[in-house]
């Protein structure tokens, strides 16, 4: 593997890393890099937190008496869990981190178009992360994370509007993001880098930053009338005042089902590199993956429905978003098969990053079709609000989005930090989240099938043995994800330097200094090949 | 340990969920051993076995592109085609169904049936009749689901919806609460018996019951004074309600309702909503508050059994009675 150049020892090249110390560098910088630091410091915190809590959901799951707890601290568990995991870890996780980093990199720009915007957005999310967190230590919120009305509006008695605020502020700090990457992809792209030349994972955050700005203002706006009829009952959701229950499911779903693919399509864009990188060759059909992240921000807006099939809406209405969900499903099926031919006659290594690609792959796999059980309409009768339900969406944004973020993480951390991690440990732990993943998520399509509800403090005995499955996967889960939180935060002290470019892959990032200067390149970069010319001779002198 | 891999199948919609699961998980097993079969072969067969080898790149195919674009999509449309057609025969009860009544309230099913029998979180049903369930919810939203029969419903606050479904295999099956409903959610939750006819008769004449459902409307619908304007007044303030129910309604803004169980509901608790053409609004006062979800059912069918017989408290519901009901639009719940 790595054919690590050792950089000499009076090493301490100028980079955005050494540049300044002290907390108000920090604080106040406006470097995409440090910024993008700052988020995974954030999300990092986040996702523990989230995992906590889920930890507590499978332990009291163990049994199916609800004994560890009562009922009412179960409910704010899995709430918790689902406000913490997908407003504060998956929205923002790859965007706003190795987004964050690397899409100024990658186009050759010196930094995002709007740097104090970038660092206004995660002083957004902060303060919309420090609600959710009041939310939790004032004694929590049991609406679930889907806030459906009239129960969180009228009849919960617990903190909904300090965690629906936070879900609200959290909510520009998304837009903001989404915004600075549209301007910075459409104007700062280096000489050369055009549109056809877009590293996969610039056109995959593109298609991202899309959604976040069209989609995130109506959950906003959801939210905040929440807010309103339950602290002024102004009715609007519930019947008894005057209000359709129904309508908030609408507007709810028409943000949070374009907002799975913010939370899965930066993913993608991680897979296309890890893959392209080791199998050192070009991308299987560049344009049909690149054109297939703009369908699905397209087609993933008109889909919203399927959600919804059993609330009484019309059996037509039904027709029409089971065959658009159908539909939507074909740009993923493009994208798995292109990474797969992508590896056809490649040349193909098996470090760390590659592992958690192989995973995405196979999962989201799993994930997607699962997916089209719950948008067949007969099927979702039975299947929706069960445990199917639970381990589809956990194989889509655990099996995918979460071993792309670790696959990213570990791909781009030489870069970030300047250090390699024990690749020896990164396989253990990526074999480790696999195995725990499925032996975690894989019975509890069973469960679902045979009909146990989600959101169930106590269950039937009959689906004991299953939850015990369940229960054990997630422990290995949650130690698979333990280890590289430890070896990684070692490798800042003790691991080897990793040079510049320790994979020999492809595109801008990779062509500069690890960790890079404050200002990315030395001299602005010229492009001068498509992306992922691995076959091209090595590097053609840039600039 | 009682530990099953697959639900029991009990009603007539049961087996065809099934063998269209079936053919999803089929198709989905061939399709995710495909990828994980390319992806393991390529990542052996193709493994870097020189550090400097560079393979050759290959663009793309738009042959393929359009092959596992169409193939799949045309697949996918079989799944869409098939669950549609189920979730059509779902959503039509057959004329001949019995009704029941299911109103959801935190965290209790309460039943009721036209014979006048009530049961909380316990329904009973005969082998082999399509059962009419109407649902109704006194408060947040639930979900009425019978994992054996393959059937769920959202019960919605402020309106009702129809499902329905033919048992087939006697037993006692699960009912669960399957939208998050609050503390006891988990809790919400029930036995529907599946009884052969004859056993089903005797439970039916078993229960000591305080009258038919009608008559129980009845008796509402006297304490509540609604018989003074409703059916007595000869001064032309309300609508008589005879002969109403299942009728076409001339409003008096112009439009035209079918009187069906939604009308009905919603002129008991927000009267002004809908003004029959010829009365003045205001008139009624809002029964909102006053009367419960399982109430307003009793006088929903207390108002069709004038329509069918065109005499009050008439012994129109039978358990299953409704059969001799005329073509009645369908619940008006899309």
């Amino acid at each position: 593997m790595s054919t690590a150049l050792e950089q000499p020892k009076a090493q301490e090249k100028p980079n955005y890393l050494n540049a300044e110390y002290g907390w108000k560098s920090w604080l106040f910088t406006t470097d995409h890099k440090r910024i993008a630091v700052l988020y995974i410091i954030s999300i990092s915190v986040m996702f523990m937190l989230g995992g906590i809590f889920a930890m507590l959901i499978r332990l009291e799951l163990l049994t199916p008496q609800g004994d560890l707890v009562n009922s009412d601290t179960y409910n704010k568990f899995f709430t918790m869990h689902g406000v913490v995991m997908v407003f504060f870890f998956l929205v923002p996780s790859i965007p706003a981190t190795l987004g964050n980093f690397l899409v100024p990199m990658m186009i050759g720009a010196k930094d995002l178009a709007f740097p104090r915007i970038n660092l206004l957005s995660w002083y957004i999310y902060i303060v919309g992360a420090l609600f959710a967190l009041a939310a939790i230590v004032m004694g929590g919120v049991d609406t679930g994370w889907t806030f459906y009305t009239p129960f969180s509006t009228t009849y919960s008695n617990t903190f909904v509007i300090t965690a629906a605020v936070g879900v609200f502020i959290a909510g520009f700090s998304s837009i903001l993001t989404g915004l600075n990457f549209i301007v910075t992809v459409h104007k700062m792209r280096a000489p050369g880098m055009t549109w056809g030349r877009l590293p996969l994972f610039v056109w995959a955050n593109y298609a991202t930053a899309l959604i976040q700005v069209l989609g995130t203002p109506v959950v906003a706006i959801t939210l905040a009338l929440v807010g309103l009829e339950r602290a002024f009952h102004i009715g609007i959701f519930d019947p008894a005042i005057g209000g359709d229950p129904i309508l908030f499911q609408h507007m709810f779903w028409f943000y949070s089902h374009p907002a799975v693919y913010i939370m899965i399509l930066p993913g993608m864009g991680v897979i296309s590199e890890v893959v392209t990188c080791f199998s050192r060759k070009g991308v299987f059909g560049y344009p049909f993956i690149a054109g297939s992240s703009l369908g699905i921000a397209i087609i993933g807006f008109l889909v919203w429905g399927h959600h919804m099939f059993v609330t009484g809406m019309s059996t037509y209405a039904g027709l029409y978003f089971s065959l658009l969900t159908m539909l939507v499903a074909v740009p993923s099926a493009i994208k798995v098969f292109n990474w797969t031919a992508t590896m056809f006659r490649g040349s193909i290594s098996y470090e760390t990053p590659m592992l958690y690609a192989f995973g995405f792959i196979g999962l989201f796999t799993i994930g997607g079709l699962t997916g089209l059980f719950l948008g067949t309409l007969g099927v979702d009768v039975h299947l929706t609000d069960t445990y199917f339900v639970v381990a589809h969406f956990h194989y889509v944004m655990v099996g995918g989005m979460v071993l792309a973020y670790l696959g990213g993480l570990h791909f781009w951390w030489p870069k970030i930090t300047g250090k390699l991690y024990p690749d020896g440990w990164g396989k253990f732990s990526a074999l480790l989240v696999f195995a725990g993943f499925n032996l975690t998520f894989f019975p509890q399509f069973i469960t679902g099938y045979l009909g146990q509800p989600r959101r169930y403090h106590a269950y039937a005995p009959e689906f004991q043995v299953l939850n015990v499955m369940s229960t054990a996967g997630a422990s290995v889960l949650g130690l698979g994800f333990l280890i590289p939180a430890i070896y990684l935060l070692m490798s800042l002290k003790s691991g080897k330097q990793a040079g510049d470019n320790p994979w020999g892959a492809k595109g801008l990032e990779w062509e500069t200094a690890s960790p890079p200067p404050t200002f990315n390149f030395d001299e602005t970069p010229v492009v001068t090949e498509e992306a992922y010319a691995y076959a091209k001779h090595e590097e053609e002198p840039v600039g | 340990m009682d530990f099953p891999l697959w639900p029991e199948a009990a009603s007539t919609v049961a087996g065809d969920v099934d063998n269209l699961y079936i053919y999803l998980v089929l198709v989905s097993a061939v399709m995710t051993l495909l990828i994980f079969l390319a992806v393991f072969v390529f990542a052996i067969k193709y493994r870097r076995r020189k550090a400097d080898e560079v393979p050759a790149p290959i663009h793309g195919s738009l042959k393929l592109e359009i092959t596992w674009s169409i193939i799949p999509f045309l697949v996918m449309l079989t799944f869409f085609w098939w669950g549609a057609k189920i979730f059509f025969l779902n959503a039509t009860p057959p004329p001949d169904s019995m009704d029941v009544y299911a109103v959801g309230k935190q965290w209790m099913w309460k039943i009721q049936y036209p014979g006048g029998q009530r049961e909380i979180n316990e329904l009973h049903v005969p082998v082999g009749r399509p059962v009419k369930v109407t649902v109704a919810s006194e408060d947040v939203i639930h979900s009425f689901f019978i994992p054996a029969f393959r059937i769920k419903h959202d019960v919605v606050p402020g309106r009702y919806d129809t499902m329905w479904f033919t048992a087939t295999k006697p037993g006692r099956y699960h009912i669960f609460c399957a939208e998050y409903c609050g503390t006891e959610h988990s809790g919400m939750v029930g036995w529907v018996t599946v009884m052969n006819p004859a056993d089903y008769e005797n439970w039916v004449s078993s229960g000591g019951i305080s009258g038919s459902m009608a008559q129980q409307g009845e008796r509402m619908f006297e304490q509540l004074g609604c018989s003074t304007c409703h059916l007595l007044d000869r001064q032309g303030r309300c609508p008589n309600l005879r002969g109403v129910y299942g009728s076409r309604v001339q409003l008096a803004d112009g439009r035209t309702v079918v009187a069906d169980d939604a009308y009905v509901r919603e002129s008991i608790l927000n009267p002004n909503a809908k003004i029959v053409q010829g009365y003045k609004p205001d008139v009624m006062p809002s029964f909102q508050g006053q009367v419960t979800e399982e109430q307003v059912l009793q006088l929903i069918v207390y108002v069709k059994s004038l329509a069918i017989t065109g005499t009050p408290g008439a012994t129109a519901a039978a358990p299953g009675g409704a059969g001799r009901r005329t073509t009645q639009p369908n619940g008006g719940n899309q």
